[in-house]
This record gives structure tokens, sequence and C-alpha cells, in this order.
């Protein structure tokens, strides 16, 4: 129980992965100059990182794996994230329209966020290691929370950072830093508050 | 457009990083010093130039439908040949690089060359496209990894100058923001005229 509650806690706030793990920069800059498509966004990738990883885990240890195909991860995992978010988008439109009339727009750029990619090739390579036990890889429970613990901070910096966007708006920057420059200065400033939870968790 | 000119507008006209704002996430994650930043640059050049040909090569005979699927299969082949190549011939580079390998797939740079120039113009010039554009993008790491060298650990190129330890959060997260940001301003400042 308390590696799994170490995992949240690296992964939302220790290891906050567009503020120290730089992954899908793009969508958190992009969609980042309203509060509520930020909530929006942040709603539609946790989502699809959650649901992605777990089938892609899947894929790879009952498909790859056994037959030695390794070295597909990258165009298998593609190919399933695309499909899959094509899926989400074809189900939530018959089930339910009010919430894909929410998440809609957002859903088709997900495939490119390399945010779920990346948390989905993480998983199943890289070796962990929380309170102080050996460096293994993680189980599907494991993997489930970690990818939704990521997605929980992806939504976390995003939802703080159009906060501070929607108020960036209306004050008098210098031309040159108007729009993106004075974000990424901005960003740089959460990164650093976010630092201070490092050491926090092995 | 001049055949010189398809590959130079990728310096600073079309700049990938500080004009089109593309890539953004290997721009501030490999560029802890510079020869990072100049090996993740040629990594994304190479799979950049190969699709780009490919594309333009299959793009007329692509259903419109499909055209984005079947781009993304294009892309991702040539990063796993670049995968396979690199952990042959280059493992170390390999391993510092990581996880930004497999997600040159999902950067927005090669789909977006793909969509915007690859699929409408001949073999040659998609490939000097690739070039510039590969040349651009390198450009511009090298020079955020040289400056977060300099301020983070006092070298260049691993050669050291500066005695005693850097500002460590250049090399961090926050660095990587700064670094850029300011570099965005002094771009708009001066090239963007």
């Amino acid at each position: 129980m308390s590696e799994f509650f170490l995992i949240i806690i690296s992964a939302i706030f220790v290891n906050n992965i567009v503020l120290a793990q730089f992954l899908g920069i793009c969508p958190f800059l992009g969609v980042s100059n309203k509060l509520s498509t930020a909530t929006g966004m942040s709603g539609a990738v946790c989502f699809v990182i959650t649901l992605a990883t777990v089938v892609t885990y899947l894929v790879n240890q009952y498909l790859l794996v056994p037959f030695k195909l390794e070295f597909l991860q990258t165009i298998a995992f593609i190919l399933v994230i695309a499909a899959l978010v094509q899926l989400v988008e074809i189900v939530l439109k018959k089930i339910s329209p009010s919430l894909y009339q929410a998440l809609g727009i957002f859903l088709p750029l997900i495939t490119t966020n390399c945010a779920v990619l990346g948390v989905a090739i993480t998983v199943v390579t890289k070796q962990f290691t929380f309170s102080g036990g050996e460096p293994h890889l993680f189980n599907l429970g494991e993997a489930t929370i970690y990818a939704f613990a990521t997605s929980l901070g992806y939504a976390l910096a995003m939802v703080l950072f159009a906060g501070i966007r929607e108020h960036l708006a209306l004050n008098n920057v210098p031309k040159s830093f108007k729009g993106l420059p004075i974000a990424l200065i901005t960003v740089s400033i959460m990164a650093m508050a976010f630092l201070g939870f490092s050491g926090m968790v092995k | 457009m001049s055949k010189l000119g398809l590959i130079t507008k990728g310096f600073i006209k079309e700049n990938p990083t500080f004009v089109l704002v593309l890539g953004m996430c290997p721009t501030l994650a490999t560029t802890t010093s510079a020869v990072n930043g100049l090996e993740m640059g040629l990594a994304t050049m190479f799979v950049l130039i190969l699709s780009n040909i490919v594309i333009s090569l299959v793009a007329p005979i692509v259903p419109d439908k499909v055209h984005i699927p079947v781009y993304i299969v294009i892309i991702a082949t040539f990063v796993t040949v670049l995968q396979l190549l690199m952990q042959a011939f280059v493992p170390e580079v390999y391993k510092t690089l990581g996880l930004f390998i497999p997600l040159i797939v999902v950067n927005c740079i090669v789909l977006g060359r793909a969509e915007a120039f690859a699929n409408k113009n001949t073999v040659l010039d998609s490939a000097l496209d690739g070039i510039g554009i590969g040349i651009g993008f390198t450009l511009s790491l090298t020079v955020i990894g040289i400056i977060r060298e300099i301020l983070g650990s006092g070298s260049v190129f691993g050669a050291k100058f500066i005695p005693g330890d850097g500002v460590l959060a250049f090399v961090m997260a926050p660095g990587a923001f700064l670094v850029l940001g300011y570099l965005m301003v002094l771009f708009n400042k001066f090239a963007k005229k």
C-alpha cells in the first residue's frame, strides 16, 4: 500500500511530467490560454494516458515479448494509441454526447501528445525502485497507478499554468516578451517551485 | 524558391524552434549540454530527411482519408531504424538521449513538414527542406545546449573553462525553460523583422 502512495506522490509532484520530465509541452503551451480549455484538455489527457498505458502494457506483455518483437515497440505503441483515441472518440459520441462535446476537439490532438507515448514506453522499459526495494519493472497494477498519477500531475500543472496565464494576459509586458517568451519564463519559475519537492521520494 | 533558399530558410526565417515553435519537448529535455543538443538535432534530422523523401514519393497514391496514419507509420519505421542503428553503433548516445529517441515519432516538426511541405512537393525539394529544417533544429538545440552548459557547468562541449561548480538550476528543468524563453525574446527583438 505504501508503495502505491509513493508512486502517486512521486508522479504528481517530484517527477511532474511537464515540469520535470518535459513531456507534453506542445499542448501545455498551446491550449493553456484559458482555464476552461485547459481543464477540458487535462480531462481528455487523464483519460487517454491511463487507458493507453493499460492497453500498450498488455500488448507489450502478451504480444511483443513472447514473440521477441520488442524492437517494434515504437510502431506498435503509436498505432495502438492512434486507434484507441479514434475508438474513444466513437464510443464517447454514442454513450455520452455531453462529455464528447466537452472533450471533442481535444481528443484528436492527443495522438501526437508525446506524454501519452512517453508514459507508455516508460512503464515497460524503465526499472523503478520505491521504498528502498530492488529496482524492478512495474506490474500491471503499478503501471496503471503510475499512469493515472502522472496524468493527474499533468492536469495539475496545466490548470495552475492556465490560471496564471489568464492573469498574465491582462498585464503590460514588453513587446518582445509577449506571448510565448513570458509564458516560458513563468513555467521556469513554476518548475523551480516544483524542484522544492525533489528529495521527498527517492 | 531557389534550391539553396529551400535549405537556408530553415536557419532563421522558418527556424523550427524559435519561429514555428515545434518540437518543444526534445528541445527542452535534451539540451543539458552542447553535445546532447547536437546529437538530438542530428537524430531528428536523420528521420526528417528520410521521412520527407518517402512521404513525397507516396503522397500521390495515398487516399486523403488515411494519410495521417500512413505518414505516422512511415515516420515510426524510420525512428525504429534509427533506434536499431544507434543501439548498434553509438549505444552510449542512445542511453543518454533515452526516451526522446522513440519520441521523435510524435515530434510535431516531422509530421508538420510532411503535412506542410513533403506531400505537395517533389522528392528533391522535400529532401532539401528536410536538410534545411533539420540543420535549423540542430543549430537551435546546440545553441541552447551551449548556453545551458556554460551557465550550468562552466564548460563548452565538455571543455571546462570556468573553474568551480556552475549554477545547477540551468542543467535542471527551470534553466531549460528560462534559457529558451530569453532566447525567444532575443530572437523576437533582432531576427524577426
